[in-house]
């Protein structure tokens, strides 16, 4: 195999100027791929990132996935009943604090308690509707990364006045209140005056614009319901246990537990589409590259064919003469490939710099992942295809009858 | 024939080229080559003269007939093994020298060497600047055949059919492109290497005057072997075919 390296080596360094157009063409696929695998997983990684940070990792609420039985279904063992009033039965979470203490005996991560309910904001005559959830300030930093997020007053100051609420930043402009305010929050059994003790600034325009975080015992007398949990908010230290964790909430519970995979199925799908197509893309510039790889090899094995002739005349055996070039694929596609990690990753760098701004979010940079397995997986393919390339005219080289090439040279 | 067994045996050969009308190259060989033997296959253009070497070289498969290298039947042989007996056994020197562009003449010296796997490649490199500078062209060794005269370059072609020390030495035309200088060196270099070294050399020629000093002259026409004898001078018992 060294005599085939030594050959491949040298008619690769006597063809400088195909060798260079081979390893461009390899190069540049191979950072391409690099940078569009990059640009891929990163924006994936930064959705997920937000709907992981946006969002609990499991929700549990006070539904069930199948109606609890009726009381007269439970009684007789009639086929079908008709025409009855079914039982009403009280919202909330049973037991809440007893479900919380045996949550937090067994889950990896915290849970939280906290009441969801609407309203409708009211400030100097402007009525914007909004999602009041109730929370405990204590836990809540357990479960979410609203604190992170605070840009006045902090989730302490919920005590400070009697039914104190923090306003989304984009709902408080809409409003016109700022920390201080006085606004009236009208649920849907009764209304209460609120003071504004905290303003805070997710970068979800759909949150900012309509949240309002209060006490569990606000959203509580807003909701008309003492004692009212009729959510438990989950954070794992680990989010992809989520989905596994959800099932066995709900299987203890009884409670309807929907991690945030659930809750996005339709999104996490579209990535896994979007995905078979960054690789379907990569896998077609990589294709293309190999074409270029391809065409010098056969070049090369045409321009060769009386010194492979010669090669074979003197005793050099087929496996030693398709080495010979199969070698030359893989230098061009190795080097071209080591060419492409450099380019590729200047054009990360490039596409890092370049700014992002959107009416819906917070300004930001393109969101890139650097992973040594994009470099792996381009440098894999582009040494494949080139193999597969240079194989090709190798072995029809190999097979090359010397005498006729012989004979054709005198 | 000198004594002893015959180096390469060919009996009954026939190479017929297939196709619409198929040509048949050479027809019914049959021809002894023995050891330290200088033969020269002369004959018209188109009689046949190359085909017969490139078969006689295992170049080549007949269509009938067998060759026998050093006795074994070379027939039912895989390409392979026919390739790595033309490596060890014998060394060709073609009408144009035929040594690779990209390499120096050292390299193309020691690439048979390289490819058999008897000698490192230190060995091979010292026996390779030996192999030249016994053939004149020690100054010469790491320059590119494109560097050298004509005679030059077919010396190192000689030197190269040397390198893995083969007991038969195949020649087409070996001085046809060259000029009468040069032809006659290295002539003399094939002499030499039957006189002094006990090699076995085939040289299909045109060059009658080269031919005539050779040991044998073997004559081919319309592929068949027309006449077998010794030249004048020559120790070859003299045989005549057809």
């Amino acid at each position: 195999m060294m005599l085939a390296a030594e050959i491949a080596w040298t008619h690769i360094r006597a063809r400088a100027r195909q060798t260079l157009v081979a390893l461009s063409g390899v190069a540049v696929g191979v950072g391409f791929s690099i940078m569009m695998a990059a640009l891929m997983e990163g924006s994936q990684e930064d959705f997920i990132r937000q709907l992981v940070d946006a969002l609990p990792h499991i929700t549990v609420s006070d539904e069930r996935r199948a109606p609890p039985p009726q009381p007269a279904d439970a009684a007789y063992a009639a086929a079908e009943i008709h025409g009855l009033t079914p039982a009403v039965r009280r919202r909330g979470i049973k037991n809440p604090l007893a479900t919380l203490d045996s949550l937090d005996g067994w889950i990896r991560g915290s849970a939280a308690p906290s009441v969801q309910t609407r309203g409708i904001i009211r400030y100097a005559g402007r009525d914007v509707g909004a999602a009041v959830i109730g929370i405990d300030p204590h836990k809540e930093p357990r479960v979410s990364n609203l604190v992170a997020k605070m840009r006045k007053g902090s989730l302490a100051s919920l005590y400070r006045a009697t039914n104190a609420v923090i306003l989304g930043d984009r709902l408080a402009e809409k409003l016109g209140a700022r920390v201080g305010a006085n606004i009236t929050v009208q649920g849907d059994k009764g209304r209460i005056g609120a003071q504004v003790v905290g303003i805070f600034h997710t970068g979800i325009r759909a949150v900012d614009e309509s949240t309002v975080y209060a006490l569990l015992k606000t959203a509580q007398i807003l909701a008309a319901q003492t004692g009212l949990v009729n959510e438990i908010r989950v954070r794992l230290g680990d989010p992809m246990a989520a989905l596994e964790t959800a099932r066995r909430i709900e299987d203890e519970t009884g409670y309807k537990s929907v991690s945030w995979q659930e809750a996005n199925e339709d999104l996490l799908s579209t990535l896994v589409i979007r995905n078979v197509i960054m690789y379907t893309v990569v896998g077609a510039i990589l294709l293309v590259a190999s074409f270029g790889t391809y065409n010098i090899i056969s070049t090369i094995t045409h321009e060769k064919a009386r010194d492979i002739a010669i090669m074979k005349s003197l005793g050099f055996r087929e496996s030693t003469v398709r080495g010979i070039f199969v070698v030359e694929s893989a230098l061009i596609g190795l080097s071209g490939a080591i060419l492409g990690w450099g380019l590729g990753y200047l054009l990360c760098l490039a596409l890092g710099s370049v700014q992002i701004k959107s009416p819906f979010m917070d300004t930001s940079y393109l969101p890139l992942a650097y992973s040594p397995l994009h470099y792996a997986i381009a440098t894999a393919v582009a040494v494949g295809s080139s193999l597969i390339a240079g194989f090709v005219p190798a072995r029809k080289a190999a097979r090359v009858h010397p005498v006729e090439i012989i004979r054709g040279a005198t | 024939m000198s004594g002893g067994a015959p180096v390469i045996r060919a009996r009954g050969i026939t190479r017929v080229l297939p196709g619409v009308v198929p040509t048949t190259l050479v027809r019914d060989i049959d021809l002894d080559i023995g050891a330290n033997e200088f033969i020269a296959v002369t004959g018209p253009s188109g009689s046949g003269k190359s085909s017969l070497l490139y078969l006689l070289g295992l170049l080549d498969v007949p269509t009938a007939g067998e060759i026998l290298i050093d006795g074994r039947a070379t027939a039912a042989m895989d390409e392979d093994t026919r390739a790595g007996l033309r490596l060890s056994t014998l060394g060709f020197v073609f009408q144009f020298h035929f040594l690779l562009p990209e390499f120096s003449i050292r390299d193309n010296v020691m690439l048979p060497m390289r490819a058999l796997g008897r000698l490192s490649p230190e060995a091979a490199r010292a026996r390779a600047e030996e192999l030249l500078a016994s053939l004149g062209l020690a100054e010469h060794t790491a320059k590119r055949p494109d560097q050298l005269s004509g005679g030059q370059r077919q010396r190192v072609a000689v030197a190269r059919a040397l390198a893995n020390d083969p007991r038969v030495i195949l020649a087409d035309e070996p001085t046809g492109s060259l000029d009468s200088k040069s032809s006659e060196q290295v002539f003399a270099i094939l002499r030499d290497l039957v006189d002094r070294q006990g090699r076995t050399v085939v040289a299909v020629t045109h060059d009658l005057d080269l031919a005539a000093r050779t040991d044998r002259r073997v004559h081919l026409v319309d592929g068949r072997i027309v006449e077998d004898r010794p030249t004048p001078g020559g120790e070859v018992e003299a045989r005549v075919s057809g």
